[in-house]
């Protein structure tokens, strides 16, 4: 292995421009690890987030070599072919500065989607029995495990192509909800969901699932929302 | 893309798979056998199925291709709202009527 | 994308097909004369992209509908390069065919 390898991180907003550094190689380094030293030896005004750095709370989400990914579960040995890595902000979202992106409208097309949960029960009621193997359930528990990392956002070419359609994460958001027996805002959502810029925008390139860090199918999830809008339509209910 | 286009851009789908087919099929007898033109109306003139077959065939396909082309339209040409409708009424028009021409072409006696 | 672009490609050619078809409205010898034109070598090469496009914007229509309405299944890529080399098997079937 090379000393050391060659970086290209983006700075700057979306007028910026790719900035390199030679960063010290080491055995089971990763992404993350690779700017952050940048951030502490080379260039303290560097701005990039994290948390947990272990993988679990998807704040290390940028682009790596052209795909989103979690910085921190990516060696720089999967990544460096050639010893050249190229590291940017996530795509599809506004550019703060340097590898932070504004997730705003990530989390205003979850709203928008109706993937918020509208209780059909108060705290004076008791406590309602769900089955955890129910179909419904099973359908939900299959996609609840999203963190909002946005990667499959990112990741969406339809989602760079349609301003209006709310993406991935909020349809497999919305599709949890839709079967959650507890929930009482089924009306509202499929209406939501239906109309332009919801799930029907989706083409099923299936990059979302491709690339969900998680190993989720928000494609199926998706497939499961267009399925039951149109039975809804069918219906006469939308 | 809502609901109702989504609905009508795959159900033309599915309708035009066999009719694809078919198609295709034909095209592929009509060459092997190098059917001359007179040939070929001689077996669609006042034919019923032939016109049932095709009239069906033009109605699916402009249908599912001005939706497509609104799709297209709308993500990569950037046009929007009654704009978008008007291009692709317009578009699904067109061919509505160019193919029902052509259907009649071959079909009448 | 090849989706998308066959799609786009097909739609772009359907109103001269049905332009081409109509001739057929002013008597049999316009058609026959349109005939004779497609045994030109390069027009057979058109005509066998253009059974190619539709081969291939079928295929990937019906992967679509599939992965909609289907219970979901792994290997779905590899379905999909399948699909891809079944059109363009379609269409040098077709190519051998013409010439």
């Amino acid at each position: 292995m090379a000393a050391a390898i060659e970086v290209s991180i983006w700075r700057g907003k979306a007028d910026g421009r790719y900035q390199r550094f030679m960063v010290p190689l080491h055995e089971s380094q990763t992404v993350l690890d690779v700017v952050t030293w940048v951030q502490r030896n080379a260039d303290p005004t560097l701005a990039y987030r994290y948390a947990c750095r272990v993988g679990m709370c998807g704040s290390c989400a940028m682009t790596v070599n052209g795909r989103p990914r979690w910085t921190c579960r990516t060696h720089i040995a999967k990544v460096a072919a050639k010893g050249h890595v190229e590291i940017g902000p996530l795509a599809n979202m506004p550019i703060i500065k340097d590898l932070a992106c504004d997730m705003a409208a990530f989390f205003e097309k979850w709203q928008r989607a109706k993937g918020t949960f509208a209780p059909s029960r108060s705290r004076r009621d008791p406590i309602e029995r769900i089955s955890p193997t129910t179909a419904p359930r099973l359908a939900a528990d299959a996609a609840i495990e999203c963190i909002n990392c946005a990667v499959c956002y990112a990741a969406c070419d339809t989602v760079r192509w349609n301003a209006d359609y709310v993406g991935p994460a909020a349809l497999n958001r919305a599709w949890t909800l839709v079967n959650d027996v507890r929930d009482a805002g089924q009306g509202k959502r499929l209406a939501a969901l239906a109309a332009d810029g919801g799930c029907h925008a989706c083409h099923s390139h299936q990059s979302c699932q491709e690339h969900c860090p998680k190993a989720l199918n928000p494609i199926a999830s998706i497939a499961g929302l267009k399925r039951r809008t149109v039975e809804a339509y069918v219906r006469g209910e939308l | 893309m809502n609901v109702r286009l989504y609905v009508l851009q795959r159900a033309t789908a599915a309708i035009m798979v066999p009719l694809v087919l078919a198609h295709i099929a034909l095209i592929f007898y009509a060459t092997r056998h190098g059917l001359s033109a007179a040939e070929i109306l001689a077996r669609t003139r006042a034919s019923i199925g032939w016109a049932a077959f095709y009239g069906l065939f033009v109605l699916a396909a402009a249908t599912h291709g001005a939706i497509g082309v609104r799709t297209l339209a709308g993500e990569w040409a950037g046009i929007k709202g009654g704009r978008l409708d008007m291009l692709m009424w317009g578009f699904g028009l067109m061919l509505a009527a160019l193919g029902l021409r052509a259907v009649a072409a071959v079909v009448l006696p | 994308m090849v989706h998308r672009l066959s799609g786009l490609a097909l739609a772009c050619f359907l109103p001269l097909h049905f332009l081409a078809l109509g001739l057929a409205v002013n008597g049999e010898d316009q058609l026959d004369r349109f005939l004779t034109w497609t045994r030109d070598p390069v027009v057979k090469l058109a005509e066998t992209t253009l059974i190619f496009l539709l081969a291939v914007h079928m295929l990937g229509g019906i992967r679509v509908l599939l992965i909609e309405n289907l219970p979901w299944r792994e290997g779905q890529k590899q379905l999909a390069t399948a699909a891809l080399a079944a059109a363009v098997l379609v269409a040098i079937a077709f190519l051998l065919q013409v010439t």
